[in-house]
């Protein structure tokens, strides 16, 4: 459904991404694992054509999106959940969330939105960047949602979270699943990632070394944690 | 006290002017990221236009104040298309070079036509004389200019903040890229929204007509000023320039009548202090890393 094919990237001279390839079915969550600068957040933003120093093959549904805007590639289908969780100050909550404009036939309704996520509903007027960390990162999660994106790109969508929220961004990344959306997950958290991935890219210095199932992924995590430094 | 009253209308006129031109600086730096040069020449264009309209079109102050928007929104939407865009990418210096050009050519083609005297606009009808209030007489122009200039910010306002294409026009102004990787065709408004602070320079230029000098370069002055006021309000808000504009025109006015060796340095010690005290402006939003 979604493939990336021999995708390389560079700042200037410095190579980030090496002949890098993945590829996610439908109703699939796959996790993107590697330390601080392998190049992750680099590969979510050449995958949304903000990174403009890239090349190599990137499809969507059958369609061959690299040469694609990024407004283009969002209209694709692609729902991006930046790592700094792209929250706009000068919007609402409500106007965060119908912002983007509607790509699919199973966007969620606001009403859906407001069900799952109550704490939204009740603060809609306040502007987006009066909300805690946890609700920001539900917001940005909702959006794409809302907008019917067929491709969830999650960057580091635990990072700096209670235990409480990462666990119910859990509940939503399984509850995308099941409706059929695929999930690219970007994280550094091994035992989150363990909770909701079916399968995990390691990757390092820019290449993808190690394609795991999430079986293997747990019974290894100890050398996995070894290698990500934590 | 009457002295200070009239001064203080005299101010919220001559405010008026500011925050309407500011507004639209303001707008255009947020969306398109330029530092529009040639805002006062617009300006200058909006009540050169008014002239010109009475003088060989016998069109009346109040159909300029319809029409001129009009005539400027289409006249930006022109140079947007036909010179900025091409510079959009670049360096913010490119821009403000090209603009700064433009100003140039636009002072120097009113200029040739109309020489430096300036030119003659009398009071419109319905708007001579004074009020009386109590035993402070007030002009009624100035009494319109403020009121008539807070209405046209309370509707870019509400356009800002209650319409589908406002939202959407604060997303692209706060974040650009990121408004696209959410399938927001932000290229698309970048050209509607320079014709509309240009537009906005021009009504502040209509209602300068009756008040101020018509000449070539009575936008060079109003520039420096303008960019004062960008800069006490916070360069980028919105709500910023209005309020600056007005608080600057206010100090000016204090100025001329208290002190009218010192009313144009005021207004740069008020520059001054803000930025010493807050050095994103007023309403500035603090620089994220």
């Amino acid at each position: 459904m979604f493939d990336v094919t021999g995708l390389y990237a560079s700042y200037g001279q410095a190579a980030v991404l090496h002949d890098v390839s993945l590829s996610i079915k439908p109703g699939e969550v796959v996790t993107l694992v590697g330390r601080n600068g392998a190049g992750k957040t680099t590969l979510l933003r050449s995958i949304m054509g903000l990174h403009r120093d890239c090349r190599g093959a990137v499809t969507m549904e059958g369609k061959r999106i690299e040469t694609f805007s990024p407004n283009q590639r969002a209209k694709a289908g692609l729902g991006w959940v930046p790592d700094n969780r792209g929250i706009y100050s000068s919007l609402t909550v409500a106007e965060n969330l119908t912002l983007p404009p509607i790509v699919g036939k199973d966007a969620w309704s606001l009403n859906r939105v407001y069900d799952a996520f109550p704490a939204l509903k009740e603060r809609r007027s306040s502007m987006g960047t009066q909300l805690s960390g946890g609700e920001q990162q539900m917001l940005a999660i909702a959006r794409v949602l809302r907008m019917g994106a067929r491709l969830l790109l999650l960057d580091e969508p635990s990072e700096g979270l209670a235990p409480v929220i990462v666990q119910s961004i859990g509940r939503i990344i399984r509850e995308a699943k099941e409706q059929g959306l695929a999930v690219l997950l970007v994280e550094q958290n091994v035992k989150f990632a363990a909770t909701v991935a079916d399968r995990h890219y390691l990757l390092a210095q820019g290449r993808v070394v190690e394609q795991l199932s999430n079986k293997d992924f747990q019974l290894r995590e100890h050398e996995l944690l070894e290698h990500l430094g934590m | 006290m009457e002295a200070f009253i009239q001064y203080t209308v005299q101010g919220l006129a001559a405010g008026g002017f500011y925050a309407l031109a500011a507004l639209g600086l303001a707008i255009i730096f947020g969306a398109l990221n330029v530092v529009n040069f040639a805002h006062g020449a617009f300006y200058m264009l909006g009540a050169v236009l008014t002239a010109v309209f009475l003088e060989f079109a016998n069109l009346n102050f109040w159909v300029s104040l319809a029409l001129v928007p009009v005539i400027l929104f289409i006249f930006g939407v022109i140079v947007e298309r036909l010179l900025v865009q091409w510079l959009l990418g670049l360096d913010i210096l490119y821009t403000f070079l090209l603009t700064f050009g433009i100003s140039l050519v636009l002072v120097d083609l009113v200029r040739m036509r109309f020489g430096v005297s300036g030119l003659p606009y009398d009071q419109p009808p319905g708007l001579t004389g004074s009020v009386h209030v109590g035993a402070i007489e007030l002009p009624v122009y100035q009494v319109f200019v403020f009121g008539f200039s807070v209405l046209i910010c309370l509707l870019v306002w509400l356009l800002l903040t209650k319409t589908r294409m406002g939202m959407v026009v604060r997303a692209a102004t706060e974040e650009p890229e990121r408004s696209r990787a959410l399938g927001i065709n932000v290229s698309r408004w970048i050209t509607p929204v320079f014709g509309f602070g240009v537009a906005v320079a021009g009504i502040a230029g209509v209602l300068a007509a009756p008040f101020r000098a018509i000449t070539a370069t009575m936008g060079s002055n109003f520039i420096i000023i303008l960019f004062a006021v960008v800069v006490i309000g916070g360069l980028g808000s919105i709500l910023g320039s209005v309020v600056a504009g007005f608080l600057v025109g206010l100090v000016e006015a204090y100025g001329q009548g208290y002190a009218s060796n010192f009313a144009q340095i005021l207004i740069f010690i008020l520059m001054a202090v803000v930025i010493l005290v807050r050095p994103a402006g007023l309403f500035g939003r603090k620089e994220t890393s």
